[in-house]
């Protein structure tokens, strides 16, 4: 009882500091602005912590932070090839081909008025489907291996990064298509010089929501189907063990994979749309 | 200036698809056609070493006697020579790829051609799955939009809450879901409550995020002009923020129930449950039953689709009312 | 004032119309619209919106394509013209792109246009020059304000060789100080390239200070009304706005807006 007790008085406390600093004269600093949220998350895992150990919930239900550290750390040899098995050949190969391919797409897209006119509406419905569930269609066709995975992420990035990438490519105004004609540039000329350019903080932000359903759709997948390897199957295997630990284990992997991957894609797009609004802050 | 946001659902609704809606028209239907048409082209090859072991079964001669000698073989090349196999890869029992059509009159006659209480009624899976989802997207929906609420009105809660439900979005948090159903199971907790937790956590932090920016959405000058009035924060919140939020509101509403969807089928895989479409597609998978697993996929298609639409007429509505509708 | 043994008008218009078909009816954008412009000629086309002045600048350019009567540019059609870079257009707004600097923006068309990489670093030495932007190259279109962005698309203009350069309302959305400055650089500007230039405004002052020729429109249909030959002389410091012959060509331009005006109403 004393560290549920002592749960809430953590709470009361690091709730107290964020609301000094929120209130006081740096709120606005960059410090903290980070240290703000920390505070929060370290607060949010003491109270789990203290209320997990003070209750004894069992393991079963909900294991401590620090239990799944442990397990975190003793089981990175598995983490890694799970993590291999799964973001590398699985998600990341997949984001690749399906992401350039409507890329490709696009461009055709973009060409040609009737294709746009045709494919956008389908386009628009498609991707706001449960695309996941061509997961079982796609083990069976692609075998347990990560093809298969790759093969689910290819079709669930493919529409939002078309869709966006067309919009992107019809962004530039009236007048910056005038400038173009009035130095009757050629069709790719354009393209090149104007609206690739344009398109690509839209390009961007297609790639960033596909990062996520790239990780998604590689894990899902994985409940349909895997070698004994992989994120989606260790967590299917060890919640029917009941080993909770090492699910949160790899919660937190696809966690830091997800983000740090997103992160990736964020600072690319910071280097290439440097000079939109956006991103000049 | 903010970053473009395209989520697709947020383009859908307001896309122009050019001047002549005649023209979208036709081009919709011919790009549909021309995937019908590749989908019935896919089949032939996709499906012809089934149906070649089924003909050699029945006595008919075939360019390559032997199953195991034809597995490496293209399957290009065995249509070329086999062509009169080519009709039957449109009607096999398990095919590899299902014909449209068979997708088709199974999910007419799962449908319509049942009775809605029977086990292999697509309309009863459909509702198991859909209650499950609107019971989360209501909870994870209201509660999204208290915390924006609170976000918005609470400097700590901003600066401490905010970060990370952004970067929620960045990670696949559904990985969560066949462990939520697994520890509820526990507990003896089952049917549609876990569904449902799995559904609302999905649609709380779209919610949460396009909230926040609506709510924020009212500039300066409007912000001063009520100033001006020496308004309080409720009436401020009432009469600008509200009502400035709704075209946000709807658009994270549709993110939200698709996502919702999406977590109420995933929440059926892991327990093997055995009702709701995500049961249909594990089972079919199981059992190699093609046929079911694409009806099963397209009934969620025609699930979402619905929903999505559904919040579109409303968005329509409302904001008409409101006098914001383009 | 013309110097060409060939007397042949740089632009000539006859008989041009242009209707756009709308959804309430047609809209006669431009109707039987007469007139040459000659080699060397500052012309500014002044009137209220509606008036087709900006319709017939960009019928010149060949980003409208008028329903009847002819339209020559440099002897050939307006399209041939485009196709020939006969013309150099800076629009309302600067529209330099925020990805590249300076010095890239202006080098756009040049690149596009097949310059030789030698030729285009000089093109754009010189014209950075020519409208005060030395220094400047490197930065980028959102580091500069307002009328330097302005300057900036003046000179993407004049990097290639063409002999009509083409404004529309360029300095519309500048302040009246700025706006000053740039009229004042542009006639100097004029008179070191001898350029024809066909000049979109809606200000009276700003017509009458820098154009041998004010073209007064007016709406529905677009037509002009009247064509005035100023006779300031072509060396005209900021100052010549307060003298009498000013004032009297201002006062006929108001005289032709305002007829133009009762017309309409």
């Amino acid at each position: 009882m004393m560290l549920v007790v002592m749960a809430f008085g953590v709470w009361i406390l690091g709730w107290w500091i964020n609301t000094r600093l929120a209130e006081g004269p740096n709120a606005q600093t960059r410090a903290v602005k980070l240290l703000i949220p920390t505070i929060f998350g370290v607060t949010l895992l003491l109270v789990w912590e203290l209320v997990v150990r003070g209750l004894e919930v069992p393991l079963v239900i909900l294991p401590a932070p620090s239990l799944i550290a442990v397990r975190f750390a003793g089981s990175i040899p598995i983490l890694w090839v799970d993590f291999a098995q799964t973001f590398i050949k699985g998600a990341l190969s997949g984001y690749l081909i399906g992401c350039s391919a409507a890329f490709l797409m696009a461009i055709a897209v973009d060409r040609w008025e009737f294709l746009r006119l045709g494919l956008l509406p389908v386009g628009n419905f498609v991707a706001a489907l449960p695309i996941v569930g061509t997961a079982p269609i796609l083990v069976m066709w692609f075998g347990f291996d990560w093809q298969s995975k790759a093969a689910v992420v290819v079709v669930m990035v493919f529409f939002p990064v078309l869709v966006n990438t067309v919009a992107g490519l019809r962004e530039t105004t009236a007048m910056q298509r005038d400038l173009m004609e009035t130095y009757a540039a050629s069709y790719w000329q354009a393209f090149f010089k104007l609206r690739l350019p344009a398109a690509m903080p839209f390009v961007f932000n297609g790639l960033k929501i596909a990062t996520t359903l790239a990780l998604v759709g590689a894990i899902v997948a994985e409940f349909f189907g895997s070698p004994t390897v992989g994120m989606g199957f260790r967590i299917s295997t060890s919640v029917g063990q009941l080993a909770l630990d090492m699910v949160w284990a790899e919660i937190v992997v696809a966690a830091l994979a997800g983000s740090l991957f997103y992160g990736v894609v964020a600072m690319v797009e910071k280097v290439v749309t440097f000079w939109h609004p956006s991103q000049r802050g | 200036m903010r970053a473009p946001c395209v989520h697709p659902l947020c383009t859908a609704a307001t896309q122009h698809f050019g001047g002549e809606p005649m023209k979208s028209a036709l081009a919709v239907l011919t790009v549909i056609a021309v995937l019908v048409a590749f989908w019935y082209a896919a089949c032939v090859p996709m499906n012809i070493k089934g149906v070649l072991v089924e003909a050699e079964r029945a006595g008919a001669e075939i360019s390559t006697p032997g199953a195991r000698d034809r597995r490496d073989m293209s399957e290009v090349g065995l249509v070329l020579d086999n062509r009169f196999a080519i009709p039957a890869t449109w009607a096999q029992d398990r095919p590899r790829l299902p014909a449209p059509h068979q997708v088709g009159i199974e999910l007419w006659k799962t449908t319509l051609g049942k009775k809605i209480t029977s086990k292999r009624s697509l309309v009863y899976h459909g509702w198991v799955t859909l209650s499950a989802t609107l019971l989360g997207f209501a909870i994870g929906t209201g509660l999204g939009v208290l915390l924006a609420v609170g976000i918005v009105h609470s400097k700590v809660m901003d600066m401490s809450v905010m970060p990370w439900a952004i970067v929620s979005q960045t990670i696949p948090i559904i990985a969560l879901a066949p462990m939520i159903i697994v520890v509820l199971y526990s507990v003896g907790v089952q049917g549609i409550i876990p569904k449902a937790i799995i559904s609302a956590y999905l649609s709380f932090f779209p919610v949460v995020v396009g909230m926040v920016k609506g709510l924020r959405s009212p500039d300066h000058m409007q912000l001063d002009l009520l100033r001006t009035y020496s308004a309080s924060n409720a009436q401020g919140f009432w009469k600008l923020r509200l009502p400035a939020s709704m075209p946000y509101l709807f658009t994270s509403l549709k993110i939200g129930i698709a996502a919702s969807l999406v977590g109420a089928i995933v929440g059926e895989l892991p327990t093997g449950a055995v009702a709701g479409l995500g049961a249909r597609l594990l089972a079919g998978s199981y059992y190699g039953q093609t046929v079911q697993i694409w009806s099963a996929l397209f009934a969620a298609a025609i699930l979402a689709a619905c929903l999505v639409g559904l919040l579109g007429l409303i968005e329509k509505a409302v904001l008409k009312r409101m006098g914001m509708a383009s | 004032m013309n110097t060409e043994p060939n007397t042949q008008p740089v632009i000539e218009a006859r008989n041009l119309d242009l209707t756009f078909q709308t959804n309430d009816g047609p809209v006669h954008a431009l109707k039987d619209v007469n007139l040459s412009i000659d080699k060397g000629d500052f012309v500014s086309f002044i009137g209220p919106s509606g008036c087709g002045k900006t319709t017939f600048l960009r019928c010149v350019a060949a980003l409208e394509t008028p329903t009847g009567g002819t339209l020559s540019v440099n002897g050939m059609t307006a399209d041939e013209a485009r196709r020939n870079r006969a013309y150099g257009y800076v629009f309302q707004a600067a529209g330099l792109y925020p990805w590249r600097t300076i010095s890239k923006n202006i080098k756009l068309p040049l690149e596009i246009m097949g310059y030789s990489k030698s030729d285009q670093e000089k093109r754009v030495k010189d014209v950075l020059e020519l409208v005060d932007l030395e220094g400047f190259g490197g930065k980028y279109p959102w580091q500069l304000s307002g009328g330097m962005q302005q300057r900036a698309s003046i000179a993407r203009a004049l990097a290639f060789d063409a002999d009509i350069l083409l404004m529309d309302e360029p300095f519309g959305a500048l302040d009246e100080i700025v706006r000053d400055h740039l009229n004042e650089q542009l006639l100097h500007l004029w008179a070191r390239t001898n350029k024809t230039i066909g000049f979109v405004t809606h200000s009276i002052p700003e017509a009458v200070y820098l154009s041998t020729k004010i073209v007064v429109m007016s709406p529905r249909p677009g037509r002009i009304t009247d064509v005035i030959e100023s006779p300031l002389p072509k060396q005209r410091p900021l100052d010549i706005r307060d003298s009498p012959e000013f004032i009297e060509v201002a006062h006929r331009v108001r005289e032709g807006l305002r007829a133009g005006h009762a017309d309409a109403a």
